[in-house]
Order: C-alpha cells, then structure tokens, then sequence
C-alpha cells in the first residue's frame, strides 16, 4: 500500500470512529474543549503511531499465546510515557484531563490497530497505519469539539468568539453541549454528513421489520 | 525462524520486553520527576491564591505568594503557633506517615479516614494593614476512590467559611469530581463552622440546604449522585475543624493566645 493511502484512507474512507466505530467513549469526554481535544489527539496518534511500530517490529517473534499481552505492555509503556511527559510540560492540561489519558490504553483504536494491521505488516507501513488513525481519530474529534465549544461555551481554544450572555454580551449558551450525551447527536450527524457523501459506507439493513398487520385482514 | 510457540521462548520473550519496558518507564519517571514537582509546589500555591480570592489568571504566582502570604506553623496538639519546623522545607504530607513526626488515631477518632496525623501543620494567612484578613488551613480526607486534598479558607473571625478548594483527588469525573465545580465551591461561602455549644456544627448534608431552615448557615448541600464524596467531604470537616484538628488553634486564635 502506498503511504498516501495508509495515511488518509482512515481521516475519511474507513475512519475508526465514525465507520468502525472504536474510541467513542474518549470522543464524548474530552471534547467540550478544543484545548484538551488537542493534547488527547496528540496523545492518542504518538501511542498508536509508535505501539504500531513496536508490536510490528517484535510480531515475528511473539508467541502467539501471549501477543496480547505484548501488546498491552507495549501500549502501556507509550501511554505512562504520555502521561509522564504531560505532568512535566502541560501541568494544567494533564488534571484537566484527569483519568482519560490514562485510558488511551484502554482505547479500542490502538489494540484494534496493533492486532488487525501492525502483526501482519512491516513497521514502517505500521507507523503510517497508526499516524493515520490517529489523524481519523483527531479529525472527527476536532469536529466535535469545534461545535461544542462554541455553542456550549461560545469559545475556541478558551478565546471568546461568541460573547455570553453572563459577561453581557447576546449569547445564550447551551448547557447540553457541555455534556457528554450531546457528543452522541453530533456523532451522529457527522456519521449521517459521511455516508451521505460516500454512500459506499453505508451499510445494509441486517433485519427487516415485520409488516405487523395480515394481508386482508381487513 | 525458530519455534516461537515453546515455552523457553515465551518467557524469554515476556522477560526481555518487561525488561525493557520497566527500565523505560523508570527511566522517563525519574528525569522527569525534577519538572513534575516544580509544577505541583507551583499548583499547590496557585490554589492557596484561589481560595484566599487573590488569584488572577496570568499573573505570577511565585511572586504573589511570596508577597501576600504568610506561612505559619501550627502544633496541632496545643493548637499555638511553633517553630519547631520551617514552614518553607516541611513535607507535611511526608510528615504525617513518620511515626516521629505524627500520631495515631485510633478508629473513633479517624473521622476522615487518614491514618494518621502529623503533629504540625502549615497555615496559611493572607494579612491586610497588620489584621489578619483570610486563614487558609490545608485539609485532606478520603472520599470514594481517593484521599482528597484541600484547603478551606476562613475568615478573620476564624469561624465564616470563605472558600473551600480541592487540589488534589481522584473522584470520578462528573459526579464526585464536582467538588471542583465553581458552583458548588461558592456554596460554601459565608456558612459558619461552630455552633452554640462550641461544636463543629458545619454539615454537608444529602440534597439541597433549604435557606429558611434554622440550621441553614450550618448547612451545605451535598453533591447530586456523589454521596460517598460528599461524606468524605463532610468527614473532612469534622475532623479538621473538630478536636484533633484546627480547633484548639482556632479557639486560641479568637481569644488572642495565639498571635502572629
């Protein structure tokens, strides 16, 4: 595969979150704000960009009976780095961000890639993998946390772009986007926005709803 | 290749790499330790600034402490001031693990689930024209997951809550994590702590405080899906502003034994 495909093919064409559906709960934590959206995209794409890269250069000599805790350790290793390095440099950002950088280890994202891509190809093509999930991961993440702030908070990046309502300017902010479950509706909406636009995604009813009356019934 | 399926190589493989890992993740902590500290002692005075009202975001928060805040030291066990320690190089909470440097409490005397207390404290006061105008007492307890570490802010009557901060804790992210709404902290504000009979009278208590009850200024509301926390909070009080906490010191602060 060529780098240009490993790398963009997920922001759009098979993006984790909103076609296969990974990471979701860090996509409805973190994303009131564009500030701690930023440090958890970064966080997350270093950690599967680089567990990526390791697992695929020891995946010919992992035993089988314990890849995953392999890769479990690998990942592990990568997220205390993160979270390490955080409390040195972004003090703030890394209380803010409490537990979720902790739980990037737990993010299906990074297993899914380290099982599904990074035991069967070379590192290089690995890392691509990784970074472009990442990017996926981010750019959906970024979506939503645009939307949020503004509309919750009436900010980008703590700057003011709508004036509130409480500081004496018209805007009335909309508390729900604050909250977790309005993450949920925009998923939503950007799924529905992506299938719409690449209707390739779109996938095929497994059930069919009964007719709940009998033919001449009536 | 050889076969990675037998048993040598499996746990040669799981030693090496817990090897490897182990020596990064120990690696990495201690460089960083250095920086990780600077950046609590520099939180850690940022908060005693927010709960004393002094703080503004930008300014610097080394300087303003230096210049606005005084550290005292307070031996818990007869509530005066001492010097038995440099409020500047005395790790309190290092303290309070020493079986030197602290006492047991036995089960009825551990409100607040700690252990053990240390035998000094660092008080913090905010002093305006020679008066003391804020008395900032750290607090710690244990709520659901984690000890929670505080300061509550009084003011110059040494029995009006000001304010009420956590700087440390880990609570679950919007339930018991609330203790670090502004809204709720605000809640705190001018409740009083001792009641008629000189008893730590200060609740927080399961729902909303209703404004006309008499007890009210007593009263705080707990935190909405958080009961474990708000215990935690509510044992925190009792024991830091009770008998084997702050009140000795409070009292003689009131009658004028203890001075700056």
């Amino acid at each position: 595969m060529k780098t240009k495909e490993l790398l963009f093919d997920p922001v759009f064409k098979n993006n984790p979150i909103a076609l296969q559906i990974l990471g979701i709960c860090s996509a409805l934590a973190v994303t009131n704000s564009l500030k701690s959206t930023l440090v958890m995209c970064i966080g997350l794409t270093l950690v599967t960009a680089f567990s990526n890269l390791f697992v695929s250069m020891v995946r010919n000599h992992a035993p089988n009976s314990i890849r995953i805790i392999i890769q479990m350790t690998i990942i592990g290793t990568l997220v205390i780095l993160v979270d390490q390095v955080l409390k040195a440099v972004v003090y703030d950002i890394s209380k803010q961000m409490s537990v979720f950088i902790g739980l990037i280890m737990t993010n299906c994202i990074v297993m899914g890639r380290a099982e599904a891509f990074a035991m069967k190809n070379p590192p290089w093509e690995s890392f691509l993998d990784g970074l472009g999930n990442g990017l996926g991961y981010s750019a959906i993440l970024f979506a939503m946390a645009v939307i949020r702030e503004l509309f919750g908070s009436g900010k980008w990046f703590g700057v003011e772009i709508l004036p509130l309502v409480t500081d004496g300017g018209w805007y009335v902010p909309n508390g729900l986007l604050l909250l977790a479950p309005s993450a949920f509706f925009i998923i939503g909406f950007l799924i529905w926005g992506l299938r719409t636009w690449k209707t390739s995604q779109q996938e095929k009813d497994q059930f069919f709803i009964a007719p709940n009356t009998k033919k001449g019934a009536h | 290749m050889a076969n990675n399926e037998s048993i040598k190589k499996t746990i040669i493989v799981t030693l090496l790499l817990c090897l490897v890992c182990s020596v990064i993740v120990s690696v990495t902590a201690i460089l960083l330790r250095p920086i990780q500290n600077a950046n609590k002692t520099l939180d850690f005075k940022r908060n005693i600034l927010m709960v004393s009202g002094l703080y503004q975001e930008g300014m610097n928060v080394e300087q303003t402490f230096t210049q606005q805040i005084t550290p005292k030291v307070v031996d818990l066990k007869t509530g005066l001031f001492s010097d038995a320690v440099d409020p500047a190089s005395y790790d309190q909470r290092a303290a309070a693990k020493d079986p030197a440097a602290s006492i047991e409490l036995s089960e009825e005397q551990d409100i607040a689930k700690i252990g053990r207390r240390e035998n000094y404290s660092v008080v913090y006061f905010v002093v305006e024209n020679g008066q003391i105008k804020t008395i900032v007492l750290p607090v710690k307890g244990y709520g659901l997951w984690s000890t929670l570490y505080g300061f509550i802010a009084l003011k110059a009557d040494a029995n009006t809550v000001d304010s009420i901060i956590y700087y440390q804790h880990a609570e679950t992210p919007g339930l018991g994590g609330e203790v670090d709404n502004p809204k709720w902290r605000a809640l705190w504000a001018n409740k009083e702590i001792y009641g008629a009979d000189a008893n730590v009278a200060l609740r927080v208590i399961k729902g909303h405080v209703d404004a006309a009850a008499p007890n009210a200024k007593h009263q705080v509301d707990g935190l909405a899906g958080a009961t474990l926390t708000s215990k935690g909070v509510d044992n925190m009080v009792q024991f830091w502003l009770g008998e084997n906490g702050y009140k000795n010191f409070l009292n003689h602060l009131k009658s004028g034994a203890a001075t700056l």
